[in-house]
Protein backbone atom coordinates (compact mmCIF):
# COMPACT_ATOMS: atom_id res chain seq x y z
CA UNK A 1 0.00 0.00 0.00
CA UNK A 2 1.29 3.40 -0.82
CA UNK A 3 0.67 6.72 0.87
CA UNK A 4 -2.50 8.20 0.88
CA UNK A 5 -3.42 12.09 2.12
CA UNK A 6 -6.84 12.59 4.22
CA UNK A 7 -7.83 15.45 4.66
CA UNK A 8 -10.39 16.15 7.91
CA UNK A 9 -13.12 18.59 8.14
CA UNK A 10 -14.79 19.37 11.69
CA UNK A 11 -17.40 21.87 12.57
CA UNK A 12 -19.58 20.28 15.06
CA UNK A 13 -19.01 22.87 17.46
CA UNK A 14 -17.34 26.16 17.60
CA UNK A 15 -14.36 25.47 16.26
CA UNK A 16 -13.85 25.28 12.10
CA UNK A 17 -10.98 22.35 11.68
CA UNK A 18 -9.29 21.43 8.57
CA UNK A 19 -6.39 18.36 9.36
CA UNK A 20 -4.22 16.74 6.70
CA UNK A 21 -2.57 13.81 7.22
CA UNK A 22 -0.41 10.86 5.43
CA UNK A 23 -1.65 7.19 6.20
CA UNK A 24 1.82 5.00 5.17
CA UNK A 25 1.91 1.95 4.09
CA UNK A 26 2.38 0.34 7.27
CA UNK A 27 -0.78 1.91 9.28
CA UNK A 28 0.98 4.37 10.60
CA UNK A 29 -0.69 8.27 10.71
CA UNK A 30 1.36 11.45 10.22
CA UNK A 31 0.33 15.01 10.94
CA UNK A 32 0.58 17.27 7.88
CA UNK A 33 -1.53 20.31 8.89
CA UNK A 34 -3.99 21.24 11.73
CA UNK A 35 -5.50 24.70 11.09
CA UNK A 36 -8.64 26.09 12.99
CA UNK A 37 -10.59 28.98 13.03
CA UNK A 38 -12.47 29.56 16.41
CA UNK A 39 -15.63 31.71 17.09
CA UNK A 40 -15.20 31.38 20.65
CA UNK A 41 -14.24 35.00 21.39
CA UNK A 42 -17.93 36.19 19.21
CA UNK A 43 -19.36 33.56 22.23
CA UNK A 44 -18.24 34.92 24.94
CA UNK A 45 -20.57 37.43 26.03
CA UNK A 46 -23.16 35.20 25.76
CA UNK A 47 -21.65 32.72 28.04
CA UNK A 48 -21.26 29.81 25.99
CA UNK A 49 -21.84 28.69 22.63
CA UNK A 50 -24.15 29.98 20.36
CA UNK A 51 -25.28 27.65 18.13
CA UNK A 52 -26.45 30.95 15.06
CA UNK A 53 -23.12 32.70 15.55
CA UNK A 54 -21.36 29.49 15.27
CA UNK A 55 -23.03 28.42 12.06
CA UNK A 56 -22.14 31.83 10.72
CA UNK A 57 -18.71 31.62 11.48
CA UNK A 58 -18.15 28.30 10.16
CA UNK A 59 -19.44 29.09 6.63
CA UNK A 60 -17.00 31.91 6.25
CA UNK A 61 -14.40 30.53 7.59
CA UNK A 62 -14.24 26.97 5.96
CA UNK A 63 -12.44 27.46 2.77
CA UNK A 64 -10.15 29.85 4.25
CA UNK A 65 -9.04 27.64 6.79
CA UNK A 66 -8.59 24.90 4.16
CA UNK A 67 -6.81 26.88 1.87
CA UNK A 68 -4.28 27.52 4.93
CA UNK A 69 -4.35 23.49 5.97
CA UNK A 70 -2.76 23.10 2.05
CA UNK A 71 -0.35 25.90 2.58
CA UNK A 72 0.49 24.54 5.76
CA UNK A 73 1.32 20.90 4.17
CA UNK A 74 2.66 21.80 1.34
CA UNK A 75 0.09 20.09 -0.81
CA UNK A 76 -2.64 21.29 -2.89
CA UNK A 77 -5.79 19.45 -3.03
CA UNK A 78 -5.48 17.44 -6.28
CA UNK A 79 -3.12 15.60 -3.92
CA UNK A 80 -5.89 14.03 -1.88
CA UNK A 81 -6.53 10.74 -1.82
CA UNK A 82 -9.90 10.74 0.77
CA UNK A 83 -12.11 13.40 3.00
CA UNK A 84 -13.30 12.41 5.99
CA UNK A 85 -16.02 14.99 8.19
CA UNK A 86 -17.57 15.13 11.67
CA UNK A 87 -21.54 13.53 10.79
CA UNK A 88 -22.03 14.28 14.33
CA UNK A 89 -22.76 14.57 17.14
CA UNK A 90 -22.90 18.53 17.42
CA UNK A 91 -24.68 21.62 16.65
CA UNK A 92 -27.31 20.63 13.63
CA UNK A 93 -26.73 24.14 11.50
CA UNK A 94 -23.09 23.99 12.41
CA UNK A 95 -22.38 20.25 11.15
CA UNK A 96 -24.46 20.80 8.15
CA UNK A 97 -21.88 23.54 7.02
CA UNK A 98 -18.71 20.65 7.35
CA UNK A 99 -20.68 18.34 5.76
CA UNK A 100 -21.54 20.11 2.77
CA UNK A 101 -18.59 21.50 1.81
CA UNK A 102 -16.82 18.11 2.29
CA UNK A 103 -19.29 16.38 -0.32
CA UNK A 104 -18.18 19.24 -2.92
CA UNK A 105 -14.44 18.45 -2.15
CA UNK A 106 -15.17 14.95 -2.31
CA UNK A 107 -17.38 14.83 -5.68
CA UNK A 108 -15.05 17.49 -7.04
CA UNK A 109 -11.74 15.95 -6.23
CA UNK A 110 -13.92 12.18 -7.15
CA UNK A 111 -12.56 10.34 -3.63
CA UNK A 112 -14.81 8.78 -1.26
CA UNK A 113 -16.05 10.91 1.61
CA UNK A 114 -16.23 9.07 5.13
CA UNK A 115 -18.92 10.58 7.50
CA UNK A 116 -17.24 10.39 11.09
CA UNK A 117 -17.94 10.03 14.93
CA UNK A 118 -16.69 13.50 16.30
CA UNK A 119 -16.50 11.62 19.64
CA UNK A 120 -14.03 9.06 18.36
CA UNK A 121 -12.24 11.52 16.49
CA UNK A 122 -11.28 12.62 19.75
CA UNK A 123 -9.58 9.03 20.51
CA UNK A 124 -7.93 8.50 17.25
CA UNK A 125 -6.07 12.04 17.61
CA UNK A 126 -3.98 10.63 19.91
CA UNK A 127 -2.41 8.07 17.48
CA UNK A 128 -0.62 11.03 15.57
CA UNK A 129 1.16 11.85 18.87
CA UNK A 130 1.43 8.44 20.61
CA UNK A 131 1.28 5.25 17.89
CA UNK A 132 -0.97 3.05 17.35
CA UNK A 133 -3.42 2.48 20.08
CA UNK A 134 -3.26 -0.73 22.40
CA UNK A 135 -6.80 -2.83 21.87
CA UNK A 136 -9.04 -2.47 23.88
CA UNK A 137 -8.22 0.39 25.42
CA UNK A 138 -10.00 2.87 27.49
CA UNK A 139 -10.72 6.81 26.45
CA UNK A 140 -11.95 9.50 28.95
CA UNK A 141 -13.64 12.29 26.74
CA UNK A 142 -14.20 15.65 28.69
CA UNK A 143 -14.96 18.58 26.89
CA UNK A 144 -17.46 21.69 27.08
CA UNK A 145 -19.52 19.19 25.03
CA UNK A 146 -19.09 16.01 26.31
CA UNK A 147 -18.10 13.93 29.37
CA UNK A 148 -18.28 10.07 28.48
CA UNK A 149 -15.90 6.71 29.28
CA UNK A 150 -15.86 4.81 26.39
CA UNK A 151 -14.48 1.42 25.56
CA UNK A 152 -12.65 1.20 22.63
CA UNK A 153 -11.70 -2.15 21.00
CA UNK A 154 -10.82 -0.89 17.24
CA UNK A 155 -10.81 2.98 16.22
CA UNK A 156 -12.39 1.93 13.45
CA UNK A 157 -15.05 -0.20 13.97
CA UNK A 158 -16.04 -0.62 17.71
CA UNK A 159 -16.35 1.92 20.59
CA UNK A 160 -18.70 1.09 23.74
CA UNK A 161 -19.89 3.88 26.25
CA UNK A 162 -19.58 2.56 29.72
CA UNK A 163 -21.04 5.25 31.38
CA UNK A 164 -21.30 9.83 30.36
CA UNK A 165 -22.66 12.54 32.70
CA UNK A 166 -26.23 12.97 33.59
CA UNK A 167 -26.38 16.35 33.33
CA UNK A 168 -23.59 18.79 32.77
CA UNK A 169 -20.42 18.28 30.84
CA UNK A 170 -17.00 18.57 33.11
CA UNK A 171 -16.62 21.94 30.51
CA UNK A 172 -20.00 23.35 31.04
CA UNK A 173 -19.28 22.34 34.76
CA UNK A 174 -16.22 24.93 34.91
CA UNK A 175 -17.41 27.58 32.63
CA UNK A 176 -20.94 27.72 35.46
CA UNK A 177 -18.01 28.03 38.19
CA UNK A 178 -16.05 30.60 36.18
CA UNK A 179 -19.12 33.05 36.31
CA UNK A 180 -19.99 32.32 39.88
CA UNK A 181 -16.20 33.41 40.69
CA UNK A 182 -16.63 35.98 38.20
CA UNK A 183 -14.19 34.53 36.04
CA UNK A 184 -14.44 34.95 32.21
CA UNK A 185 -15.57 32.28 29.78
CA UNK A 186 -14.40 29.57 29.00
CA UNK A 187 -14.10 28.82 31.96
CA UNK A 188 -11.54 26.18 32.28
CA UNK A 189 -8.14 27.97 31.86
CA UNK A 190 -8.83 30.87 34.49
CA UNK A 191 -10.26 28.23 36.94
CA UNK A 192 -6.62 26.30 36.49
CA UNK A 193 -4.98 29.44 36.96
CA UNK A 194 -6.53 30.80 39.98
CA UNK A 195 -6.73 27.04 41.47
CA UNK A 196 -2.83 27.14 41.45
CA UNK A 197 -2.56 29.32 44.39
CA UNK A 198 -5.60 28.02 46.32
CA UNK A 199 -5.74 25.04 48.94
CA UNK A 200 -7.28 22.13 46.99
CA UNK A 201 -8.91 20.58 50.65
CA UNK A 202 -10.08 23.80 51.57
CA UNK A 203 -13.28 23.24 51.08
CA UNK A 204 -14.98 19.63 50.73
CA UNK A 205 -17.24 20.05 47.54
CA UNK A 206 -19.61 16.82 46.74
CA UNK A 207 -18.20 14.10 44.85
CA UNK A 208 -21.49 13.44 42.86
CA UNK A 209 -22.51 9.88 41.68
CA UNK A 210 -19.90 8.34 43.80
CA UNK A 211 -22.33 6.57 46.38
CA UNK A 212 -22.38 2.89 46.56
CA UNK A 213 -25.50 2.31 44.46
CA UNK A 214 -24.59 5.23 41.78
CA UNK A 215 -24.64 3.94 38.18
CA UNK A 216 -20.28 3.01 38.67
CA UNK A 217 -19.28 4.88 35.56
CA UNK A 218 -21.46 8.00 35.29
CA UNK A 219 -21.29 11.47 36.39
CA UNK A 220 -22.73 14.18 37.43
CA UNK A 221 -21.31 17.81 38.22
CA UNK A 222 -24.57 19.67 38.42
CA UNK A 223 -24.49 19.17 42.11
CA UNK A 224 -21.45 19.99 42.34
CA UNK A 225 -21.72 23.35 40.40
CA UNK A 226 -24.80 24.09 42.48
CA UNK A 227 -22.32 23.75 45.78
CA UNK A 228 -19.83 26.02 44.64
CA UNK A 229 -22.18 28.47 43.72
CA UNK A 230 -24.27 28.02 47.79
CA UNK A 231 -20.79 28.04 49.18
CA UNK A 232 -19.90 31.48 47.68
CA UNK A 233 -23.13 32.90 48.19
CA UNK A 234 -22.93 32.24 51.87
CA UNK A 235 -19.84 33.84 52.16
CA UNK A 236 -20.92 36.70 50.58
CA UNK A 237 -23.63 36.93 52.97
CA UNK A 238 -21.59 36.93 55.75
CA UNK A 239 -19.94 39.89 54.49
CA UNK A 240 -16.08 37.75 53.67
CA UNK A 241 -13.87 37.94 50.54
CA UNK A 242 -14.44 35.06 48.49
CA UNK A 243 -11.27 33.04 48.45
CA UNK A 244 -11.21 32.51 44.96
CA UNK A 245 -8.51 30.22 44.40
CA UNK A 246 -9.46 28.20 47.40
CA UNK A 247 -12.59 27.38 45.84
CA UNK A 248 -11.02 27.02 42.33
CA UNK A 249 -8.82 24.85 43.91
CA UNK A 250 -11.43 22.92 45.59
CA UNK A 251 -13.93 22.49 42.65
CA UNK A 252 -11.06 21.15 40.60
CA UNK A 253 -10.28 18.92 42.84
CA UNK A 254 -13.46 17.24 43.07
CA UNK A 255 -14.20 17.45 39.07
CA UNK A 256 -10.27 15.44 38.85
CA UNK A 257 -10.94 13.03 41.87
CA UNK A 258 -14.71 11.73 40.50
CA UNK A 259 -12.95 11.49 36.69
CA UNK A 260 -10.02 9.65 37.23
CA UNK A 261 -11.50 7.66 40.51
CA UNK A 262 -14.30 6.41 37.79
CA UNK A 263 -11.75 5.91 34.52
CA UNK A 264 -9.46 3.88 37.06
CA UNK A 265 -12.18 1.60 38.27
CA UNK A 266 -13.65 0.82 34.99
CA UNK A 267 -10.51 0.11 33.65
CA UNK A 268 -9.50 -2.36 36.78
CA UNK A 269 -13.18 -3.99 36.03
CA UNK A 270 -12.29 -4.61 32.57
CA UNK A 271 -8.61 -5.43 33.25
CA UNK A 272 -7.94 -3.04 30.40
CA UNK A 273 -4.16 -1.15 30.57
CA UNK A 274 -4.34 2.05 28.49
CA UNK A 275 -6.26 4.74 29.39
CA UNK A 276 -6.75 8.24 26.86
CA UNK A 277 -7.61 11.33 28.05
CA UNK A 278 -8.72 13.75 25.70
CA UNK A 279 -11.31 16.94 25.08
CA UNK A 280 -10.19 20.43 25.87
CA UNK A 281 -10.39 19.24 29.55
CA UNK A 282 -7.81 16.98 29.25
CA UNK A 283 -5.47 19.80 29.03
CA UNK A 284 -6.58 21.14 32.85
CA UNK A 285 -3.28 20.33 35.25
CA UNK A 286 -5.32 19.01 37.80
CA UNK A 287 -6.93 16.25 36.47
CA UNK A 288 -3.52 15.33 33.99
CA UNK A 289 -1.42 15.69 37.24
CA UNK A 290 -3.57 13.33 39.22
CA UNK A 291 -4.45 10.90 36.57
CA UNK A 292 -0.80 10.30 35.97
CA UNK A 293 -0.55 9.61 39.56
CA UNK A 294 -3.65 7.41 40.03
CA UNK A 295 -2.64 5.24 36.78
CA UNK A 296 0.87 4.67 38.00
CA UNK A 297 -0.37 3.48 41.42
CA UNK A 298 -2.97 1.03 39.09
CA UNK A 299 -0.44 0.20 36.43
CA UNK A 300 -2.25 2.01 33.46
CA UNK A 301 -0.53 3.35 30.63
CA UNK A 302 -1.85 6.85 30.32
CA UNK A 303 -2.16 8.68 26.66
CA UNK A 304 -2.64 12.46 26.82
CA UNK A 305 -2.88 14.31 23.41
CA UNK A 306 -0.82 17.48 23.29
CA UNK A 307 -3.52 20.24 24.14
CA UNK A 308 -3.68 21.66 20.70
CA UNK A 309 -4.73 18.15 20.04
CA UNK A 310 -7.10 18.17 22.90
CA UNK A 311 -9.67 20.65 21.83
CA UNK A 312 -11.57 20.13 18.71
CA UNK A 313 -9.61 20.08 15.02
CA UNK A 314 -9.25 19.02 12.02
CA UNK A 315 -6.71 16.62 12.50
CA UNK A 316 -8.71 14.54 14.68
CA UNK A 317 -11.18 13.87 12.07
CA UNK A 318 -8.16 13.53 9.43
CA UNK A 319 -6.90 10.82 11.75
CA UNK A 320 -9.86 8.79 12.24
CA UNK A 321 -10.43 9.21 8.60
CA UNK A 322 -6.88 7.15 7.57
CA UNK A 323 -7.90 4.86 10.37
CA UNK A 324 -11.10 4.20 8.39
CA UNK A 325 -9.36 3.73 5.20
CA UNK A 326 -6.74 2.10 6.56
CA UNK A 327 -9.68 -0.48 7.80
CA UNK A 328 -11.12 -0.88 4.46
CA UNK A 329 -14.18 1.02 5.69
CA UNK A 330 -16.84 1.18 3.45
CA UNK A 331 -17.19 4.95 3.04
CA UNK A 332 -20.41 7.02 3.14
CA UNK A 333 -22.67 7.95 0.32
CA UNK A 334 -23.04 11.44 -1.07
CA UNK A 335 -26.56 11.89 0.39
CA UNK A 336 -25.51 11.24 4.22
CA UNK A 337 -26.66 13.29 6.65
CA UNK A 338 -25.50 15.44 9.77
CA UNK A 339 -26.66 13.73 12.96
CA UNK A 340 -26.12 15.77 15.60
CA UNK A 341 -27.04 12.96 18.21
CA UNK A 342 -25.04 10.71 16.33
CA UNK A 343 -24.68 7.36 18.85
CA UNK A 344 -20.74 7.18 19.93
CA UNK A 345 -20.60 3.86 19.05
CA UNK A 346 -21.55 4.16 15.08
CA UNK A 347 -17.53 5.58 14.01
CA UNK A 348 -18.72 6.04 10.69
CA UNK A 349 -21.99 6.71 9.08
CA UNK B 1 -19.91 28.92 -20.95
CA UNK B 2 -20.44 26.43 -18.93
CA UNK B 3 -22.74 27.58 -15.43
CA UNK B 4 -23.58 25.53 -12.10
CA UNK B 5 -26.49 27.40 -10.44
CA UNK B 6 -27.21 26.31 -6.74
CA UNK B 7 -30.28 27.91 -4.38
CA UNK B 8 -30.87 26.55 -0.84
CA UNK B 9 -32.50 29.77 0.30
CA UNK B 10 -35.91 28.26 0.43
CA UNK B 11 -37.89 25.39 0.55
CA UNK B 12 -36.62 24.28 -2.74
CA UNK B 13 -33.19 22.27 -3.03
CA UNK B 14 -31.53 23.27 -6.59
CA UNK B 15 -29.16 22.62 -8.76
CA UNK B 16 -28.97 23.56 -12.51
CA UNK B 17 -26.44 23.20 -15.94
CA UNK B 18 -26.89 25.86 -18.19
CA UNK B 19 -25.05 26.82 -21.13
CA UNK B 20 -24.25 30.77 -21.15
CA UNK B 21 -24.12 32.45 -24.45
CA UNK B 22 -26.34 35.17 -25.91
CA UNK B 23 -29.07 33.32 -24.42
CA UNK B 24 -29.56 31.13 -21.12
CA UNK B 25 -30.30 27.98 -21.81
CA UNK B 26 -30.77 25.04 -19.05
CA UNK B 27 -28.96 21.83 -19.93
CA UNK B 28 -30.33 19.97 -17.04
CA UNK B 29 -31.54 21.11 -13.50
CA UNK B 30 -32.98 18.89 -10.11
CA UNK B 31 -35.21 20.24 -7.80
CA UNK B 32 -36.48 18.69 -4.50
CA UNK B 33 -39.05 20.80 -2.38
CA UNK B 34 -38.04 19.95 1.04
CA UNK B 35 -36.76 22.23 3.64
CA UNK B 36 -34.83 19.60 5.62
CA UNK B 37 -32.83 17.95 2.82
CA UNK B 38 -30.64 20.35 1.42
CA UNK B 39 -27.48 18.59 3.02
CA UNK B 40 -28.65 15.55 1.88
CA UNK B 41 -29.46 16.00 -1.44
CA UNK B 42 -28.02 19.30 -3.05
CA UNK B 43 -24.72 17.41 -3.82
CA UNK B 44 -26.47 14.26 -5.36
CA UNK B 45 -28.69 17.06 -7.49
CA UNK B 46 -25.76 18.73 -8.51
CA UNK B 47 -23.99 15.29 -9.69
CA UNK B 48 -27.11 14.63 -11.75
CA UNK B 49 -28.16 17.16 -12.95
CA UNK B 50 -24.30 17.01 -14.45
CA UNK B 51 -24.72 13.37 -15.80
CA UNK B 52 -27.87 14.17 -17.54
CA UNK B 53 -26.39 17.27 -19.18
CA UNK B 54 -23.26 14.99 -20.83
CA UNK B 55 -20.82 17.09 -18.84
CA UNK B 56 -18.83 16.89 -15.76
CA UNK B 57 -17.60 19.54 -13.05
CA UNK B 58 -14.32 20.04 -14.46
CA UNK B 59 -15.73 21.36 -17.43
CA UNK B 60 -17.15 24.48 -15.64
CA UNK B 61 -16.63 27.32 -15.90
CA UNK B 62 -18.52 29.22 -13.15
CA UNK B 63 -20.86 28.62 -10.40
CA UNK B 64 -23.79 30.67 -9.85
CA UNK B 65 -25.16 30.46 -6.13
CA UNK B 66 -28.10 31.65 -4.37
CA UNK B 67 -27.21 33.82 -1.29
CA UNK B 68 -30.57 34.18 0.26
CA UNK B 69 -32.23 35.85 1.48
CA UNK B 70 -33.09 32.56 3.90
CA UNK B 71 -34.51 31.49 6.85
CA UNK B 72 -33.41 27.92 6.51
CA UNK B 73 -30.10 26.46 7.88
CA UNK B 74 -29.92 24.74 4.61
CA UNK B 75 -29.25 28.35 2.75
CA UNK B 76 -25.46 27.78 4.45
CA UNK B 77 -25.41 24.07 2.71
CA UNK B 78 -25.50 25.61 -0.40
CA UNK B 79 -23.53 28.27 0.13
CA UNK B 80 -20.28 25.83 1.69
CA UNK B 81 -21.49 23.73 -1.00
CA UNK B 82 -20.72 26.55 -3.77
CA UNK B 83 -17.94 27.43 -1.93
CA UNK B 84 -16.30 24.37 -1.69
CA UNK B 85 -16.68 23.24 -5.48
CA UNK B 86 -15.20 26.46 -6.50
CA UNK B 87 -12.02 25.95 -4.25
CA UNK B 88 -11.01 22.73 -5.62
CA UNK B 89 -12.08 23.18 -9.16
CA UNK B 90 -10.31 26.62 -8.98
CA UNK B 91 -13.37 28.31 -10.90
CA UNK B 92 -15.39 31.62 -9.59
CA UNK B 93 -18.52 31.34 -7.74
CA UNK B 94 -20.67 34.59 -7.85
CA UNK B 95 -23.28 35.21 -5.60
CA UNK B 96 -27.02 36.74 -6.35
CA UNK B 97 -29.88 38.00 -4.11
CA UNK B 98 -32.41 34.96 -4.20
CA UNK B 99 -35.21 37.52 -4.85
CA UNK B 100 -33.33 38.79 -8.15
CA UNK B 101 -33.39 35.50 -9.10
CA UNK B 102 -37.20 34.99 -8.79
CA UNK B 103 -37.98 38.47 -10.45
CA UNK B 104 -35.69 37.30 -13.45
CA UNK B 105 -38.67 34.81 -13.95
CA UNK B 106 -41.73 36.55 -13.48
CA UNK B 107 -43.72 38.25 -16.10
CA UNK B 108 -42.81 42.01 -15.50
CA UNK B 109 -44.93 44.47 -17.49
CA UNK B 110 -45.62 46.07 -14.83
CA UNK B 111 -43.82 47.00 -10.74
CA UNK B 112 -43.90 43.86 -8.88
CA UNK B 113 -43.01 42.43 -5.46
CA UNK B 114 -41.10 39.13 -4.88
CA UNK B 115 -41.83 38.01 -1.26
CA UNK B 116 -40.81 34.68 0.60
CA UNK B 117 -41.52 32.88 3.62
CA UNK B 118 -38.69 34.09 6.52
CA UNK B 119 -41.05 32.02 9.00
CA UNK B 120 -41.90 33.34 12.69
CA UNK B 121 -45.00 34.98 10.63
CA UNK B 122 -42.22 37.03 8.80
CA UNK B 123 -41.80 37.45 5.05
CA UNK B 124 -38.43 38.80 2.77
CA UNK B 125 -39.49 40.91 0.21
CA UNK B 126 -38.39 43.19 -2.23
CA UNK B 127 -40.05 45.43 -5.03
CA UNK B 128 -39.01 45.67 -8.82
CA UNK B 129 -40.16 48.04 -11.98
CA UNK B 130 -42.07 46.78 -14.76
CA UNK B 131 -38.36 45.51 -16.28
CA UNK B 132 -37.59 43.69 -13.33
CA UNK B 133 -34.75 45.76 -11.82
CA UNK B 134 -34.94 46.22 -8.26
CA UNK B 135 -36.13 49.40 -6.57
CA UNK B 136 -36.62 48.48 -2.77
CA UNK B 137 -35.00 45.96 -0.36
CA UNK B 138 -34.51 43.21 0.47
CA UNK B 139 -35.98 43.88 3.94
CA UNK B 140 -37.63 41.29 6.50
CA UNK B 141 -41.31 42.17 7.74
CA UNK B 142 -44.79 41.11 8.69
CA UNK B 143 -46.68 41.03 5.72
CA UNK B 144 -49.26 42.92 6.67
CA UNK B 145 -46.81 45.82 7.54
CA UNK B 146 -45.20 46.12 4.04
CA UNK B 147 -46.57 49.59 2.18
CA UNK B 148 -47.03 49.24 -1.62
CA UNK B 149 -48.88 50.20 -4.19
CA UNK B 150 -48.02 47.11 -6.72
CA UNK B 151 -50.64 44.84 -7.83
CA UNK B 152 -48.50 41.36 -8.12
CA UNK B 153 -45.85 39.49 -6.19
CA UNK B 154 -44.09 36.69 -6.90
CA UNK B 155 -42.14 34.21 -4.61
CA UNK B 156 -43.87 31.36 -3.01
CA UNK B 157 -44.49 33.86 0.40
CA UNK B 158 -46.40 35.75 -1.68
CA UNK B 159 -49.14 32.32 -2.08
CA UNK B 160 -48.62 31.73 1.81
CA UNK B 161 -49.39 35.35 2.69
CA UNK B 162 -52.00 36.17 -0.01
CA UNK B 163 -54.47 37.06 2.33
CA UNK B 164 -52.72 39.86 4.07
CA UNK B 165 -50.88 41.03 1.21
CA UNK B 166 -53.92 41.54 -0.90
CA UNK B 167 -52.21 40.54 -4.04
CA UNK B 168 -52.24 38.64 -6.96
CA UNK B 169 -49.64 35.50 -6.87
CA UNK B 170 -46.82 35.47 -9.79
CA UNK B 171 -44.65 32.66 -10.77
CA UNK B 172 -41.99 31.54 -9.57
CA UNK B 173 -42.39 30.67 -6.58
CA UNK B 174 -38.50 29.80 -6.18
CA UNK B 175 -35.39 30.51 -7.67
CA UNK B 176 -34.64 28.88 -10.43
CA UNK B 177 -31.53 27.98 -12.25
CA UNK B 178 -32.25 29.97 -15.23
CA UNK B 179 -33.14 32.96 -13.34
CA UNK B 180 -30.17 32.92 -10.94
CA UNK B 181 -27.97 32.52 -13.98
CA UNK B 182 -29.62 35.45 -15.68
CA UNK B 183 -28.79 37.79 -12.83
CA UNK B 184 -25.18 37.15 -13.10
CA UNK B 185 -25.34 36.84 -16.49
CA UNK B 186 -22.86 39.76 -17.19
CA UNK B 187 -20.49 39.35 -14.35
CA UNK B 188 -20.12 35.67 -15.99
CA UNK B 189 -19.79 36.58 -19.21
CA UNK B 190 -17.33 39.04 -18.53
CA UNK B 191 -15.01 36.57 -16.31
CA UNK B 192 -15.39 39.61 -13.33
CA UNK B 193 -13.88 38.75 -10.11
CA UNK B 194 -16.87 37.69 -8.00
CA UNK B 195 -18.28 39.45 -4.72
CA UNK B 196 -18.02 37.45 -1.49
CA UNK B 197 -20.40 35.03 -1.25
CA UNK B 198 -21.83 36.25 1.78
CA UNK B 199 -25.63 35.27 3.10
CA UNK B 200 -28.19 37.98 3.14
CA UNK B 201 -29.06 37.32 6.28
CA UNK B 202 -31.25 40.38 7.49
CA UNK B 203 -31.70 39.52 10.97
CA UNK B 204 -29.25 39.52 13.82
CA UNK B 205 -28.91 35.86 15.43
CA UNK B 206 -30.70 34.91 18.05
CA UNK B 207 -28.49 35.46 21.32
CA UNK B 208 -29.00 37.25 24.45
CA UNK B 209 -26.44 38.37 26.82
CA UNK B 210 -27.00 36.68 30.13
CA UNK B 211 -28.34 39.38 33.21
CA UNK B 212 -26.62 39.06 36.61
CA UNK B 213 -26.29 35.71 37.70
CA UNK B 214 -29.28 33.73 39.66
CA UNK B 215 -28.21 32.58 43.27
CA UNK B 216 -29.09 29.43 44.07
CA UNK B 217 -29.64 30.35 47.66
CA UNK B 218 -32.60 32.55 49.09
CA UNK B 219 -30.75 36.48 49.96
ZN1 LIG C 1 -15.16 17.80 20.97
Amino acid sequence: MTARIVMGIESSCDETGVGIVRLHGDGAVELLADEVASSVEQHARFGGVVPEVASRAHLEAMVPTATRAFETAGLTLSDVDAIAVTAGPGLAGALLVGVAAAKAYATALDVPLYGVNHLAGHIAVDTLQHGPLPAPCLALLVSGGHTQLLRVDDIASSITELGSTVDDAAGEAYDKVARVLDLPYPGGPPIDRAAADGDPTAIAFPRGMTGPRDARYDFSFSGLKTAVARWVEGAQRRGETVPVADVAASFQEAVADVLTRKAIRAAGDAGIGTLVISGGVAANSRLSTLAAQRCAEAGIELRVPRPRLCTDNGAMIAALGAHLVAAGAAPSTLDMSANPALPVGTVSV
Amino acid sequence: MLVLAIDTSTPAVTAGVLALGEDVRVLAERVTIDPRAHGELLTPHVRDALREAGTSLQELDAIVCGVGPGPFTGLRAGMATAAAFAHSLAIPAYPVCGLDAIAAAAPGGEPFLVVTDARRREVYWAAYDEAGARTDGPHVARPGDIGTHVRSAAGHGAALHALALGLDVLDPPYPAPAGLTAVARDEVLAAAPPAPLIPLYLRRPDAVEPGARKRVTAP
